[in-house]
C-alpha cells in the first residue's frame, strides 16, 4: 500500500487529505474561465483576503514559510527571489509572469491553467504583485499558444471590469496594471533574462548574470520573473496559510505539482500530485502503465532538459532532492515515459534536434555544438557512425557544458551524456551493426538482415 | 496596405507598455495578420508605431520563427515533431500529411492554399501527437483524423470557420484540455465564437485601462 505518496507520516491527519488540489479544484468546472463563475467557486476571495489581512512583507513571509518553490524548473524558493529585491532603488519593479511553456515534455500551463482557468493567474499575479510592491505587472504567453493568449487577455479584462485590477483595488489604495504580451516563437524566451530582452522589443538573446533580474531587470528596473504554475500557486498559499500547504510534500519540497505525464503511458496527462510521489506510483497507478503491457526503458523526470532515470530508478521520489540524488533534475516536471522498444539513439536525435533549432546562436559552443552533436547522432541513427563518435559526442558536450551565457547549451548534452552512460551498448549496436536493437524502426537491422543494400 | 484602422490600433498596443518598444513584437503580430506575411510597408509601420529604426525591427523579424517575410499558404499546418509527439507516431502523420497535400514539410502548395510545417514542442506532450491549424489545437492525430481535416479544409475552402472541439477532460484523477477532431463534423463549436468576438472587441482597443 503506498496510497498516499510524498507525504511524510500521520496521512490521515493532513489537513486537505492526502491528494490535496491547489491548483486544479476547479478544473472541468463548466465556464469557470469566466470571472462570475470563478468568483462563484471562490475566485478573488485570496485576493481579497490578501489585501486586507496581509502587509506585503508579511506576505512575502508567507510565502517563505509555505516552501514554495520556482515550478519552470530551477526550484528556486520563490519567498527568497521576491526577498532578493532592493529596498532602496527608486526606480518602479516589475513583475514578469514566464508563460513561455515550451520545454518539451510540458504541457501545463496551457492546459491546466492558461485555457481552462486563466483568473487563477490573474489572481495570483494581483497577490504576488501586492506582496512585492509591483504597480505594473506583465504575462509572456508564448507566441504558439494563441488560445492561452486570448483567455488570459479576456480574463485580464474581465479583472479590470471588476475593479480587481486598474486604480485602488477593492479599496485597498493598491494599484496595478496588468499587460498580456505575446512571444512570436522562440524558446529561449522562457530563459528569464532572455524573455526580458524580448520583453524589451528585441532579440531574444539572454543576458549574462549578474546582474540578476531581481536588481537589474526590465528597463533595468528591479524585477521578479516567475514561473505561471509558481504563480497559480500563491492564491492557494493564502487561502489555506502556509503551514497547510507546507504539510504536503517533502522536507525541502513543499506542496504539489502539476506533473506532466506523456509517451508511452495508457493515460497521459496532467496530475496534481503532492511533491514526492514515487515515479513508480505516478506511472503505474495514476499513467495506467506503460503502454501495451510493455516495460519501462527510461525516463526522463523533467523536461527534455533534463538526464534520463533508468527502470531501476522508478522508486525515486518525485520531489527535487531525490531527483538530483538520483542523477537527474525534477526540472519542469515533464515525465515523459520511453518504452522497451524505443531506439534511443533514435529519441535522443530527436531531442537534440529540438536544441540545435533553438538555440539562439549567442553563444558558439551552442551553437555549433548543438549542430555537430546532430551531424553525429544522425549517422549513428542511421547505421553509418564509428565507433569513436560515441566518445566525440560525450566530447563536444563536454565543450558545450557551462561554457555558454545560458543553460540552454548545458540542457542539450542531458540526453546524450545520460544516455550513452545507460545504453552505451546500444550506440555500439548502431555502429556494429549499422543499425537498431528495437522497435519497429530496426530498419538497419532489417537492412543487414534482408536485401544487404 | 497598412490602414488608418490599423495605426489606431498599432498606437493601441504602444499604449500598453511603459516603454513603446516593448510593443515590438505584438504591432509585428497584427501587421503580419493584416498583409499575411512581414512586409517592407508593415516593417516601416511598426518601426513608427514604437519609435525604433526599420533596420532594429527587421533584425527582431528575422529572430523570431513566427514572422515570416514570405507569404505562406491560406492553412499553415504545423505538425509537431519534438520528443513526446515523436513518441507516439507524429512522424507517421507528417508523412502521410506530405503524401496527401503533395508537399514537403517547409512547403506551400501552388494553389497557396497550403503550408505544412514540423513544429518544435507544442506543449501538447499528453495529447500527443498534436498539430495546429492557423493556430488552432487539434490532438491525438491519427492519420485518419488528419485526413479528415484536409477533406474539411478542401470542401470548406477557408479556415474560418475552423474550429476544434476543446473541453477540459477528467478522468477522475488525471486532467488534461483536449480537442479533437470531430469527423461528422470539425467545425462546429459555440465557445470559440464567443472567443473570436472578444478579440474582435480586443483589437478595437476595448482594453480597458
Amino acid at each position: 500500500m503506498s496510497e498516499t505518496p510524498g507525504t511524510t507520516p500521520a496521512n490521515n491527519s493532513l489537513p486537505l487529505g492526502p491528494t490535496p488540489r491547489f491548483l486544479t479544484r476547479n478544473f472541468g468546472v463548466p465556464g469557470i474561465d469566466r470571472i462570475e463563475v470563478y468568483r462563484q467557486h471562490g475566485g478573488y476571495e485570496s485576493l481579497a483576503k490578501a489585501l486586507t489581512q496581509f502587509e506585503p512583507d508579511a506576505l512575502v513571509e508567507e510565502v517563505k514559510k509555505s516552501g514554495l518553490r520556482g515550478r519552470g524548473g530551477a526550484g528556486f524558493a520563490t519567498g527568497m527571489k521576491w526577498g532578493f529585491l532592493p529596498k532602496d532603488n527608486p526606480k518602479p519593479r516589475y513583475l514578469c509572469v514566464n508563460a513561455d511553456e515550451s520545454e518539451p515534455g510540458t504541457f501545463k500551463d496551457r492546459v491546466m491553467i492558461m485555457e481552462v482557468c486563466p483568473h487563477l493567474l490573474v489572481e495570483g499575479t494581483i497577490i504576488s504583485s501586492f506582496a512585492t510592491k509591483v504597480h505594473h505587472a506583465f504575462i509572456y504567453v508564448r507566441g504558439e499558444l494563441p488560445l492561452a493568449e486570448r483567455q488570459m487577455a479576456r480574463a485580464v479584462r474581465e479583472a479590470y471590469d471588476a475593479g480587481l485590477l486598474g486604480k485602488n483595488i477593492l479599496g485597498s489604495g493598491f494599484d496595478l496594471d496588468i499587460t498580456v504580451h505575446r512571444g512570436a516563437g522562440a524558446y529561449i524566451c522562457g530563459e528569464e533574462s532572455a524573455l526580458l530582452e524580448s520583453l524589451e522589443g528585441k532579440r531574444g538573446y539572454p543576458r549574462l548574470k549578474p546582474p540578476f533580474p531581481a536588481v537589474v531587470g526590465l528597463y533595468s528596473s528591479p524585477t521578479v520573473i516567475n514561473n505561471v504554475e509558481t504563480i497559480a500557486t500563491v492564491p492557494a498559499v493564502v487561502e489555506h496559510g502556509a503551514d497547510v500547504y507546507a504539510a504536503y510534500g517533502t522536507e525541502k519540497s513543499k506542496g504539489t505539482r502539476l506533473y506532466c505525464l506523456s509517451g508511452h503511458v495508457e493515460r497521459p496527462g496532467n496530475y496534481e500530485l503532492p511533491l514526492g510521489v514515487p515515479l513508480r506510483t505516478l506511472i503505474e497507478d495514476y499513467g495506467g502503465g506503460v503502454r501495451g503491457g510493455r516495460q519501462v526503458k527510461a525516463v526522463v523526470p523533467g523536461g527534455s532538459s533534463t538526464p534520463f532515470l533508468k527502470p531501476s530508478q522508478l522508486d525515486t521520489p518525485l520531489d527535487y532532492e531525490s531527483v538530483a540524488a538520483a542523477g537527474s533534475m525534477l526540472g519542469s516536471a515533464g515525465v515523459i515515459v520511453l518504452d522497451d522498444q524505443t531506439c534511443i539513439v533514435g529519441a535522443v536525435l530527436r531531442m537534440t534536434e529540438f536544441y540545435r533549432d533553438e538555440s539562439c546562436g549567442k553563444c558558439t559552443p551552442c551553437r555549433e555544438g548543438t549542430f555537430w552533436l546532430v551531424q553525429l547522432l544522425e549517422r549513428l541513427e542511421a547505421g553509418h557512425g564509428k565507433e569513436s563518435d560515441i566518445p566525440l559526442l560525450a566530447d563536444i558536450c563536454d565543450n558545450i557544458f557551462g561554457r555558454s551565457f545560458c543553460p540552454l547549451g548545458d540542457a542539450a548534452t542531458m540526453s546524450i551524456v545520460s544516455s550513452i552512460k545507460l545504453f552505451y551498448n546500444e550506440y555500439l549496436h548502431h555502429v556494429t551493426a549499422h543499425g537498431c536493437l528495437v522497435g519497429p524502426r530496426a530498419r538497419g537491422v532489417a537492412v543487414g538482415a534482408g536485401a544487404n543494400v | 496596405m497598412i490602414g488608418e484602422e490599423v495605426q489606431v490600433r498599432l498606437r493601441e498596443i504602444v499604449s500598453r507598455y511603459p516603454s513603446a518598444r516593448s510593443a515590438m513584437l505584438p504591432c509585428l503580430h497584427l501587421v503580419q495578420e493584416e498583409q499575411g506575411y512581414i512586409t517592407p510597408e508593415g516593417i516601416i509601420a511598426v518601426a513608427e508605431a514604437i519609435g525604433a529604426k526599420p533596420d532594429e525591427v527587421e533584425s527582431v523579424v528575422t529572430f523570431y520563427s513566427m514572422y515570416t517575410e514570405e507569404p505562406k499558404g491560406r492553412c499553415v499546418i504545423k505538425v509537431c515533431t519534438s520528443i513526446a509527439c515523436y513518441l507516439r507516431g507524429c512522424d507517421d502523420v507528417l508523412a502521410h500529411l506530405e503524401q496527401r497535400l503533395g508537399i514537403r514539410k517547409g512547403e506551400t502548395s501552388s494553389d497557396g492554399r497550403f503550408t505544412l510545417e514540423a513544429a518544435e514542442c507544442l506543449a501538447a506532450c499528453g495529447m500527443a501527437p498534436a498539430m495546429q491549424v492557423n493556430g488552432r489545437f487539434f490532438e491525438n492525430v491519427t492519420t485518419e483524423s488528419a485526413d479528415t481535416l484536409v477533406d474539411y479544409l478542401v470542401s470548406a475552402g477557408d479556415t474560418a470557420a475552423l474550429t476544434s472541439a476543446w473541453q477540459p477532460v477528467s478522468d477522475g484523477r488525471g486532467m488534461a484540455t483536449v480537442s479533437r477532431l470531430d469527423a461528422a463534423n470539425p467545425a462546429v463549436e459555440a465557445v470559440e465564437a464567443a472567443d473570436t468576438a472578444d478579440t474582435t472587441a480586443q483589437q478595437n482597443g476595448a482594453h480597458e485601462r
